[in-house]
């Protein structure tokens, strides 16, 4: 083989950055899921204990529905949702969905995190941690 | 069996973009509701052309103007940056009558006249210069007339700052967020790196109530529906004179700005 | 081709190296920019496109002077320029690779930089311009690699190259005229708002880009064995003597209509570049140096006798280089926002960061046409030991 050497430790540079994800997060995994916590004021008070769709689709994709209800109060000027079964709620980041979950650091954060996902919903809005905080 | 670089590199690329798009499906099937739709609420303000009415004659004392600024800028979180005129923001504010109607130079108007603040803020234009340059319709107008702005879109180009004739966008230079005495915890802030400016308070139109600036004026300002013959807005044009900044331009701006004389100061 | 770039000298691997350097300080100054906004320069509400957006419009006449090389070579068969014509080329790709760079350190939110694409919006100038700058970087890049590769096989180079060049001359026409169109739309930019804005950007990016490659192909002959020969160069000053003196003639005709129509928002922007208003001047010094080193490059270029002799023209192409970019890089854009929509003053000038992001890009961009000027050199080298001619 000509050059062996070189190939060799260009592999092995190669390898070092391409498995850089890899070996740097060894041991730092949390493998348990994360549980977001439901428990805030307004949604122990509620009767029937439901998010403006089913739990399912929420989970997976809460994202796609903030964008449509940004896109809707925003550029449509309609800032009414009527669910999958006919219930009206107002869209509103800040006074429909943070309203039940207050907790941002043990609801939303919790998820983000095991994800690692960072959005940037908190740079404008603001979540109730960071209420009391400016306050 | 042997194939050549040409065929091996084929086959590779062939292979790709199957696992490719066979990895996207994973991505894309998702559980989605039965059935939602989207409406404006019932006790939404609607109007085919909104407009604002400024009567400076009804103006008289600086806590005039003041409340007004403070109504819009306390709720809409708009930071204050003290002396720092370059880094700046402003929703609605004043400036003396010869630099906000820069065209309308004449020596011999009533001293004051002359002298008395005008408040500015965005001219809403039918054929608004921003939202024709605005390279991802952040900017853009509403059905309704409203020039809106949609701070998750901007860019921060900035070239709708360029292209306004009114000086009515700021940009955000810096973070705000510390330089906003008195959150309004109900109202998101802005974050560095796009432009603002006046909303036209849509957020209370589309919950039934006026914008702001109004509401705060007691009387001295008025909105209204321009494309509506009957409104008072149309009446009380109809009834006293009054003029736009820079006409000339055709921007067709939908706030009016009722002058007055020596009498009215 | 590309193993060209590396295999050279230590002159060379220092260039390269203080590029590197270079681009890498700017590069972490832009990190700094990145976290605190763009609040670090000297960009204000009323001043709100200042050096980034300068140098993008300056450089995006660099680029567009590839076609004066081209069009004598491709559409008129002028031999002469058969061996630099790669240059100009070769200049293009660096030029639009700084402009999209400072359009990209220039905006707020650079990671949304896609929103261009996922929203288009054909209304827009910024729209179109962004089609054209980045066609106009994949055109160059095609049609300079294409005809050096063929010129190493000693072939001429494929038919759809050819198709290519032919296109390349109207659109490189066209960044130019699109680029103007960003300022000449806009009502209430009395400054910007002139028909014969486009125009005015050719007649500077045809002086200033070939003066550019003037001082580029003297630095090449001095430091390598590549000689683009003296009667290319006699070419190519002759085409930035026309174009300067075109582009100061269009300067004159926008006095006139400012001057004579005496309409204040015409008269203003003028008065504030080269006199002041009210005591702000900031600009003054600079823009009659640039009258200054404009008549003064004009006349060296245009009297034979000072631009045969290569020192004297090289002396008039820097400084006329100098001029043009004092004119374009900083008067036009800040002249558009002075005064500002209420005719008051406030004043510009860049901040120390800003200035070191900009030096980085440049860097970025001389460290790109190092490396194709490098691969364009050695093959010249190559052919000069041969003794062979381009075939086309």
């Amino acid at each position: 083989m000509y050059d062996g050497g070189k190939i060799i430790a260009g592999i092995i540079i190669f390898l070092a950055f391409a498995l850089f994800p890899f070996y740097s997060n060894i041991g730092k995994a949390d493998i348990k899921p994360p549980k977001p916590s439901l428990d805030t004021p307004v949604i122990k008070a509620l009767k029937v204990k439901k998010c403006v769709e089913p739990e399912q689709y929420m989970r997976e994709s809460h994202m796609q529905l903030l964008i449509k209800w940004r896109d809707s109060a925003l550029r449509h000027a309609k800032r009414v949702y009527v669910n999958s079964n006919g219930e009206e709620y107002v869209i509103s980041l800040q006074k429909t969905c943070l309203r039940c979950h207050s907790n941002r650091s043990e609801f939303c954060d919790r998820c983000h995190k095991y994800a690692d996902v960072d959005p940037y919903c908190w740079d404008c809005h603001f979540s109730k941690a960071k209420q009391e905080e400016q306050r | 069996m042997s194939i050549n670089r040409r065929e091996f590199l084929k086959y590779a690329g062939l292979t790709c973009i199957g696992v490719g798009v066979g990895g996207a499906q994973l991505f894309v099937t998702r559980v989605k509701p039965a059935f939602s739709d989207f409406k404006p609420a019932d006790y939404a303000l609607k109007a085919k052309r909104w407009a604002i009415v400024i009567d400076l004659r009804k103006f008289k004392t600086e806590e005039d103007y003041k409340k007004v600024i403070e109504a819009c800028h306390s709720i809409h979180n708009v930071p204050d940056f003290g002396d720092d005129k370059q880094h700046e923001i402003k929703w609605i504010w004043t400036e003396d009558f010869e630099h906000s109607f820069p065209h309308q130079q004449n020596k011999f108007i009533p001293k004051t006249v002359e002298e008395k603040p005008v408040l500015l803020l965005c001219n809403h234009c039918t054929y608004a210069p921003c939202t024709r340059v605005c390279p991802t319709k952040a900017t853009f107008k509403r059905p309704d007339g409203i020039t809106a702005q949609d701070y998750h879109r901007c860019i921060g180009c900035r070239f709708c700052m360029a292209a306004c004739p009114y000086g009515a966008r700021s940009f955000n230079w810096l973070d705000p967020r510390p330089h906003i005495r008195h959150v309004n915890p109900e109202f998101p802030t802005r974050t560095p790196g796009v432009v603002e400016k006046c909303n036209f308070c849509v957020e209370r139109l589309d919950l039934g109530k006026g914008p702001a600036c109004v509401e705060a004026s007691e009387g001295k300002m008025m909105y209204g529906d321009l494309a509506d013959p009957n409104s008072e807005i149309r009446r009380y044009l109809d009834e006293n004179f009054s003029i736009r900044r820079k006409p000339e331009l055709g921007t067709q701006p939908a706030v009016f700005y009722i002058i007055g004389g020596e009498e009215d100061a | 081709m590309l193993e060209k770039a590396l295999n050279g000298g230590k002159r060379y691997w220092t260039l390269i190296f203080i590029l590197l350097g270079i681009s890498a300080v700017g590069f972490f100054t832009y990190l700094y920019q990145l976290k605190t906004g763009l609040g670090i320069t000297g960009m204000s509400r009323d001043v709100s496109w200042g050096f980034y957006v300068g140098q993008f419009t300056f450089l995006v006449g660099v680029a567009a002077s590839a076609v004066m090389l081209v069009i004598p070579y491709y559409l008129h068969n002028y031999k002469k320029f058969s061996k630099i014509v790669i240059l100009g080329e070769f200049l293009a790709v660096s030029a639009v690779t700084m402009c999209l760079l400072f359009i990209f350190v220039d905006m707020g939110q650079p990671m949304r930089i896609f929103n261009v694409i996922i929203h288009p919006t054909p209304h827009s100038i910024l729209f179109w311009d962004a089609i054209v700058l980045n066609g106009y970087l994949f055109l160059n890049i095609v049609i300079g690699w294409n005809t050096l590769q063929a010129e190493i096989k000693e072939v001429p180079p494929p038919k759809w190259v050819k198709a290519l060049v032919y296109v390349s001359v109207p659109w490189a026409v066209s960044i130019h005229t699109v680029t103007a169109f960003i300022y000449a739309g806009l009502p209430g930019r009395e400054f910007w708002l002139t028909a014969i804005m486009a125009a005015r950007f050719l007649a500077s990016a045809f002086a200033a880009g070939p003066a550019l490659l003037i001082i580029l192909a003297m630095i090449i002959r001095k430091y390598t064995k590549f000689d683009p020969g003296y009667e290319p160069i006699q070419s190519v000053a002759k085409i930035v003597a026309y174009a300067m003196c075109v582009n100061f003639f269009f300067i004159l005709l926008e006095l006139f209509t400012a001057l004579y129509s005496n309409i204040p928002g015409h008269v203003l922007p003028f008065k504030y570049l080269f006199f002041g208003i009210n005591g702000h001047m900031r600009l003054v010094p600079l823009m009659w140096l640039s009258i200054f080193f404009s008549l003064f490059a004009i006349f060296l270029l245009v009297w034979p006798p000072t631009r045969r002799n290569e020192t004297t023209m090289l002396f008039a192409c820097i400084i006329g280089f100098i001029s043009l970019w004092i004119d374009k890089g900083f008067g036009l854009v800040i002249g558009g926002f002075i005064p500002n929509p209420f005719e008051k003053v406030f004043e510009y000038w860049p901040t120390f960061p800003e200035l070191v992001i900009t030096i980085g890009v440049y860097a970025v961009g001389f460290l790109v046409l190092t490396i194709l000027y490098k691969v364009a050199v050695s093959i010249r080298e190559q052919q000069a030991e041969s003794g062979s001619e381009p075939v086309h």
